[in-house]
């Protein structure tokens, strides 16, 4: 062999199995979590398990699905409070927004996304926790507070993808707009915001992937008592919040039902990022 | 108006002797020429940041009738054309100066931006309809002008697809979406959404130029049918598409009208020795 194509089989073979690496770390998560979590299923039963509105490992009882009304309530809610801003920002800093304001805006967004999540976490207990307990009737530590700090953290993405979605919109809309009299406004809100609307709906659905999965900024804000909550100002516990909790001393069957609420997280992200790809797919196609 | 059709520019005398008699008859030749002309470019001079894109330019676009830009890539022909309904105010470093009149308004100062893109409708070079339905996308033009009656914004559909005779073939299909048609339909639609906010001046930016000759045959048709009611002036490559379908036509190079007359005698009798290698296809 010549030596040009031996560096480049040498080249092949690496990146081969670096790509590799990545696949098998899915696959070894997925084999672990079901092996693991399946059995305990099987044991606890599945509808006791998923519909069992009680969660007692210490009597045995291990119904979770406090713990997924928990986990859909946080992540509807920082919907409903991260995604108007969100958009709103994205079609500001796209449409609206002078190259020196973006110069500024952007950026900070990006520190927005970089910010750790332990740190909102606490910027949500020192801030949003004590404002909730001293207007409202409400403890503090509560959906609403693990919602609006959720909602907050999903914006960079939101904005982020909401935003290459509407740059990536053709100017001659917008051009064919103004040309039939329509103000700047009305072209961007009903030209150009519809014919973005899949690649938002897109950062909508990655948004919510982010807020389902997210972990300590919610622990340490939502109260986290394992029942369905009746308000927004009452504490709230999610899958995430339930495993993080409990792993730390958690042996078996009670283990196995915290690897099993993982499996549930699992495949609620996998159902995201599947509607991920569909509206990609159908974005793609048209 | 001289007897080649040309527009005569209001020379600028000094007032003498005469002063009286001749500003009075001024007066009526400019009256004259403007009872006659829909728009008007007064000493146009456009600059692109250092580039003057177009210099010194004058010239009146006769109501109903059909008036061509022709010349080389890069001659400002399409530059006037955007200067007409204040599209050029997007390109950054654009400067505009001189006068343009609509029925004698100063369409920079007189008319407001979005009445003025509204009386001065266009047709760009890509078909661009918007990514909605057939109807929807006819109907934002009314719409955007305060129009929102079921009936009234039916009605309006329906005659501006059939004035831009393409309502047979899409009357069956208003509630799909319009990026599903063929590159000649898409741009007859663009035409009929054009024309919905009743424009009284139609800009074509070589409107044929992506199309197929069977389409482009079509809307050569269309456009000698909408003089009758509208002013249309229009932007185009093709020689043989100025001479088939417009009146007047103006020759543009390097950001100077060289010539303006009736199409007939521009195309075979040209003054300008320039004028002429264009037009027999010497360069270009």
């Amino acid at each position: 062999m010549r030596p040009a194509s031996v560096k480049e089989a040498a080249a092949k073979i690496m990146f081969a199995a670096a790509a590799t690496i990545s696949i098998l770390a899915v696959a070894l998560i997925c084999v672990f979590l079901f092996a693991n979590g399946v059995p305990a299923i099987a044991e606890i039963g599945l509808p006791e398990f998923l519909l069992g509105t009680t969660w007692k490992p210490n009597s045995g009882m291990y119904g979770i699905f406090p713990m997924i009304v928990g986990s859909i309530y946080v992540t509807a809610g920082a919907i409903i409070i991260g995604v108007p801003a969100g958009v709103a920002c994205a079609i500001f800093l796209s449409r609206f927004a002078s190259g020196k304001v973006a110069s500024v805006l952007v950026p900070g967004i990006e520190l927005l996304a970089g910010i750790p999540s332990v740190v909102y976490g606490f910027f949500g207990l020192m801030l949003v926790v004590p404002f909730i307990r001293n207007t409202m009737p409400s403890r503090g530590l509560s959906l609403l507070a693990a919602a609006f700090i959720l909602g907050i953290m999903i914006l960079p993405t939101i904005i982020t993808v909401s935003k290459s979605a509407l740059d990536a919109v053709p100017s001659k809309y917008y051009e064919g707009a103004l040309a039939l009299g329509a103000t700047h406004e009305r072209s961007v809100f009903r030209v150009l915001v519809p014919a973005a609307v899949s690649g938002i709906m897109a950062a909508i659905v990655l948004g919510v992937g982010r807020a389902i999965g997210e972990t300590m900024a919610v622990v340490m804000v939502a109260g986290n008592q394992p029942i369905i909550p009746t308000s927004i100002f009452e504490g709230v516990r999610t899958m995430t919040s339930n495993i993080v909790l409990e792993m730390g001393y958690a042996a078996d069957l009670h283990r196995g039902a915290l690897i099993a609420t993982g499996v549930v997280l699992f495949v609620f992200i996998m159902l995201i990022t599947a509607l991920f790809n569909a509206i990609k797919k159908n974005e793609v196609s048209r | 108006m001289n007897d080649n059709g040309a527009a005569v520019l209001p020379s600028k005398t000094e007032p003498s002797r005469t002063e009286l008699d001749s500003l009075v008859s001024l007066e009526i030749e400019q009256e004259l020429d403007s009872a006659f002309s829909k728009m008007e470019v007064n000493n146009l001079n456009l600059y692109y940041g250092e580039f003057h894109a177009l210099k010194d330019v004058s010239l009146s676009f006769p109501k109903n009738e059909v008036t061509a830009l022709i010349g080389p890539s890069g001659c400002g022909k399409s530059t006037l054309l955007k200067t007409l309904n204040r599209m050029n105010d997007l390109v950054v470093g654009c400067r505009v100066d001189g006068k343009i009149t609509l029925d004698g308004e100063d369409a920079y100062r007189d008319i407001s931006v979005n009445d003025l893109r509204r009386r001065v409708g266009m047709v760009f070079q890509q078909p661009n309809p918007f990514p909605m339905s057939v109807y929807d996308n006819i109907a934002f033009g009314p719409r955007t002008h305060g129009i929102k009656k079921h009936a009234d914004l039916d009605e309006i559909v329906e005659q501006s697809l059939r004035r831009a005779a393409i309502w047979d073939e899409l009357k069956d299909r208003l509630k799909k979406s319009a990026l599903g048609l063929s590159g000649g339909q898409q741009q007859r639609l663009c035409i009929a959404r054009a024309l919905a906010v009743q424009p009284e001046v139609l800009l074509l930016d070589e409107s044929t130029s992506a199309l197929d000759p069977i389409s482009t045959a079509k809307i050569e048709e269309l456009v000698s049918e909408l003089k009758n009611d509208y002013t249309v002036i229009m932007v185009t490559h093709n020689m043989m598409q100025a001479l088939r379908v417009s009146d007047k036509t103006a020759f543009f190079l390097l950001g100077d009208m060289v010539e303006f007359g009736n199409t007939d005698e521009l195309f075979t009798n040209p003054v300008d020795p320039r004028t002429a290698d264009y037009v027999s296809g010497r360069f270009g």
